[in-house]
């Protein structure tokens, strides 16, 4: 049988001859993309601002007109509706109302008994309610949860390489997690609790393809001393360029059938994480590799710990 | 390479043997031969997310004002039963004004008495030295208890305690249900109630306090100043619980709904809806005597410091057996006789988060997970396949050994599956074949390099972990993470994420270099296909 091979072969390609381009580049797309999240928003779930989701599915087709006009009757706040899929599926968001906590409560039952009402077999298949005060605990938990994760992967890092590499990956996760954001703004697509686990994996599989190329190049480094930086980067990063594309596919493969006909519950989960596939393959590449020569990695930048890398490649 | 001595074979086995059997029942409930997995092997469970099995999910929050109303309350209770004992001490002008419990004592002779026996009231906190309540002399004769903030701390510690078990009592009254009520952070309790499609007859349970107190109406207070609510010293005004207006009753607490021993819903004479309430045996000794001392005088019904009703007393009442009127439906009435069968709420609890889905939602969540599961499973064995030939089918077997493993580990502790739990079991089966596509790419390219079969596999086995290792470390740190800040659903993800991170490097290490081993002694090939 004859073996697939998407990438040839004894590849040469010049990758950091387009580095300058490719992280100026970078750096205005992450500018853009931090200064477009800021300027327009993301489009904040309940689970961060507080309110209410109710998802409700109706036996005939429902005008979303005409379901608009009846919630707006009940006097709950501006709804926003959505049909979800078809016309009797549709989600309604109810802003948090204003007053004690316990008033959203009443709100969220006002709908749920409307509807099975005023629309015969009609059900409510989810409802999500969300206080002001667990809305801010939530918003704080993730951006914690976010910094918390970036910076021990960092140190992880540089435990596990040098000073430099701990940078790089630094870097290349704000990169990683400032684009998907942008992304998120311009879509508009709500951000979840979902998105926020997504962006979490984002921070370790994108480290996945920099920490096998960190590690070529450091393999590479021990191996040619006498090779310059910038040929040394390319050398390894042709090496491992089978890898990135052969792993990098079989995951967008996974998450492309869960994103196109999995639940479309988690479908901001699955495209968030998708995207940061993406855009970390193309990070590793570019913006990991690149800041190693500006912080000045050298041949013998490991050779002051070659005897503790010694041992531990023995032991592993 | 070749050295793969027999006990490891073994070990292998049995590990990958024991994970295929504990994953079995998960994979069978529900279907049709379900019932045939034997009784003699392992049980272990799955347990399936809220939003997978359907059912509510519930963040109930004390209310920490009401809190404190009640344990002023209790305490003035304590102190006009203390103080009402031989020797008796005359006290007036009594008032739970700005958070504090104040009052005078009509002989200022007294006072050191009255406060050694109100110091006696309060309770040590465990080893600080500080009292739950500090007890002031102000103006020479009014005694002034101010709850210490460490008391504070405590009481409401006891009161969640308390709570939990009533929020639970009421929920399930049969206690057969798989229900969650636990607390969480001092001051909140988590429900989690499965196949629940109504959430609203759920917080109906919880929202009341269900605090019942029998008390004297008082007759001599003017109508006017009641209806604008002042009462004369010793009397509240309270409002009726259907909104007809105001009603002044004596602060003192004839009987309370703690002494009751059951309450169920029934019917009165005229058909309609009531409650029918027991007290235990101090409850009815206080009843019949309140009764006694009180016939043709009414008595109000209070219920969370609203008056339900004021019947008069007939005669009486000396079985402990009574029952409660008030303008109730057959669903009110059945509400308010769970609520105080099981105990009234130490404190008032509010729903700041409410999660519900529909068994429906759930089951077509699960459909659909599983078959986007399949179809991605199936799309990279393919992948797999056509990449690397014979070592992409040892990948794909390992990948097999990785999804029972993964759902063993996960029944074994009785883990949760939660939506975002299926997604995270879809990535970790994109993303462990990494492993092999690492190695299968370092054998590859050693062969390149003119290394012969065995020292190319070799190399590629040693040289490649290094990276996998430190690949998997950054998805632990990300991982767990995720599930020490996450809630519920994402921390499902994050649960089966570590789990994956550490059965792919198992399966997609060392059980493929077995494979690789074994095949190597037994054909002895010459050259490699990959």
């Amino acid at each position: 049988m004859k073996l697939l091979k998407l990438v040839p072969d004894h590849t040469n390609i010049d990758f950091m001859r387009w580095r300058n381009l490719a992280l100026l580049l970078s750096l205005i797309a992450t500018v853009a993309s931090v200064a477009f999240t800021i300027y327009r928003g993301l489009n904040l779930g309940i689970d961060f601002v507080g309110g209410e989701v109710v998802r409700a599915e109706f036996v005939q087709p429902v005008h979303i007109d005409d379901l608009r006009t009846r919630v707006d009757r009940l006097g709950v706040g501006e709804a926003s509706i959505q049909a979800l899929g078809n016309d009797r599926t549709y989600q309604i968001r109810l802003p948090k109302p204003p007053g004690p906590e316990t008033a959203s409560n009443a709100m969220v039952s006002k709908l749920r008994t409307m509807i099975p009402q005023q629309y015969a077999g009609a059900r409510v298949d989810a409802g999500d309610s969300v206080s002001g005060k667990v809305s801010e605990e939530l918003a704080k938990d993730s951006a914690m949860a976010i910094g918390f994760a970036m910076i021990g992967i960092a140190i992880y890092i540089w435990f596990r390489f040098e000073w430099q590499f701990g940078v790089g990956a630094l870097l290349t996760l704000a990169h990683d997690i400032a684009m998907t954001l942008g992304f998120f703004a311009f879509t508009r697509l709500p951000v979840d609790l979902n998105v926020v686990a997504a962006f979490l994996t984002i921070i370790g599989y994108s480290l996945n393809d920099t920490v096998v190329i960190y590690d070529r190049i450091r393999e590479n480094l021990r191996k040619y001393r006498k090779m310059a930086i910038l040929p040394l980067l390319n050398l390894s990063l042709n090496e491992t360029l089978a890898r990135t594309v052969v792993t990098s596919l079989t995951v967008l493969i996974a998450l492309g059938v869960l994103m196109l006909i999995g639940p479309e519950v988690i479908f901001g989960l699955a495209i968030a994480i998708f995207l940061g596939v993406v855009i970390g393959t193309y990070s590793s590449i570019y913006i990991s590799s690149p800041v190693l020569v500006w912080l000045g990695v050298q041949p013998d930048s490991f050779l002051r710990t070659e005897d503790k890398e010694g041992a531990e490649a023995q032991t592993a | 390479m070749l050295e793969f001595p027999r006990w490891k074979v073994w070990l292998i086995a049995i590990v990958i043997a024991i994970g295929v059997i504990l994953s079995i029942p998960s994979l069978i409930a529900g279907t049709a031969v379900g019932g045939g997995w034997p009784k003699w092997m392992p049980q272990y469970k799955i347990s399936l997310g809220l939003d997978l099995a359907g059912g509510s999910h519930l963040l109930l929050e004390a209310d920490a004002q009401d809190a404190q109303k009640q344990r002023l309350q209790a305490m003035e209770d304590e102190v006009n039963t203390e103080l009402r004992r031989d020797p008796q001490i005359a006290i007036g002008d009594i008032s739970t004004a700005g958070g504090r419990l104040s009052f005078m004592v009509r002989d200022p002779r007294q006072v050191d008495a009255a406060v050694d026996r109100m110091r006696n009231l309060t309770k040590p906190l465990a080893l600080t030295g500080i009292r739950d309540w500090d007890v002031q002399v102000v103006d020479s004769t009014r005694i002034v208890m101010t709850p210490t903030a460490s008391g504070s701390a405590q009481a409401l510690k006891d009161a969640m305690g308390v709570a939990r078990d009533v929020v639970r009592r009421r929920i399930d009254p049969s206690g057969t249900k798989e229900i969650t009520v636990v607390t969480e952070g001092g001051n909140r309790i988590l429900v989690e109630v499965p196949g629940v499609e109504d959430p609203e007859a759920l917080k109906r349970l919880i929202g009341q306090t269900a605090r019942l107190e029998f008390k004297l109406v008082d007759l001599s207070a003017n109508q006017q100043d009641v209806q604008q609510g002042r009462a004369p010293a010793g009397s509240q005004v309270l409002p009726m619980a259907d909104g007809s207006g105001f009603m002044a009753v004596k602060r003192r607490v004839m009987v309370s709904g703690d002494q009751l021993t059951d309450a169920k819903q029934s019917f009165d004479q005229d058909g309609r809806p009531d409650i029918d309430i027991t007290f235990n045996t101090a409850g009815a000794k206080r009843f019949a005597r309140a009764t006694q001392e009180n016939v043709n005088k009414p008595f109000a019904i209070i219920l969370d410091d609203k008056i339900l009703s004021a019947p008069n007393i007939q005669e009486p009442i000396l079985g402990g057996r009574a029952n409660i009127t008030g303008s109730f439906t057959v669903q009110s009435a059945h509400d308010l006789a769970v609520s105080l069968a099981s105990g009234k709420l130490p404190v008032k609890l509010n729903v700041i988060e409410e999660r519900t889905v529909s068994a429906e939602l759930g089951q077509d969540s699960i459909h659909k997970g599983v078959i986007a599961s399949v179809i991605s499973v199936a799309l990279v064995i393919v992948f797999m396949l056509v990449t690397y030939g014979r070592f992409g089918v040892y990948a794909n077997i390992a990948l097999v050994v990785n999804a029972f493993l993964i759902l063993g580990i996960m029944a074994m502790f009785n883990a949760t599956l939660t939506l975002p739990g299926i997604a995270g079991f879809i990535l970790t089966i994109g993303a462990a074949v990494d492993a092999n596509v690492l190695i299968n790419e370092r054998i590859r390219e050693e062969i390149r390099r003119g290394r012969r079969l065995l020292d190319a596999v070799e190399t590629g086995y040693h040289e490649a972990f290094r990276a996998i290792f430190d690949a998997n470390v950054t998805h632990v740190i990300s991982a767990a993470i995720m599930a020490y800040f996450g809630s519920g659903p994402v921390r499902g993800f994050a649960v089966v994420l570590l789990i994956g991170v550490v059965t792919s490097v198992f399966t997609a290490v060392y059980f493929t270099r077995m494979l690789v081993a074994l095949w190597i002694r037994r054909t002895r090939p010459r050259e490699l296909h990959i």
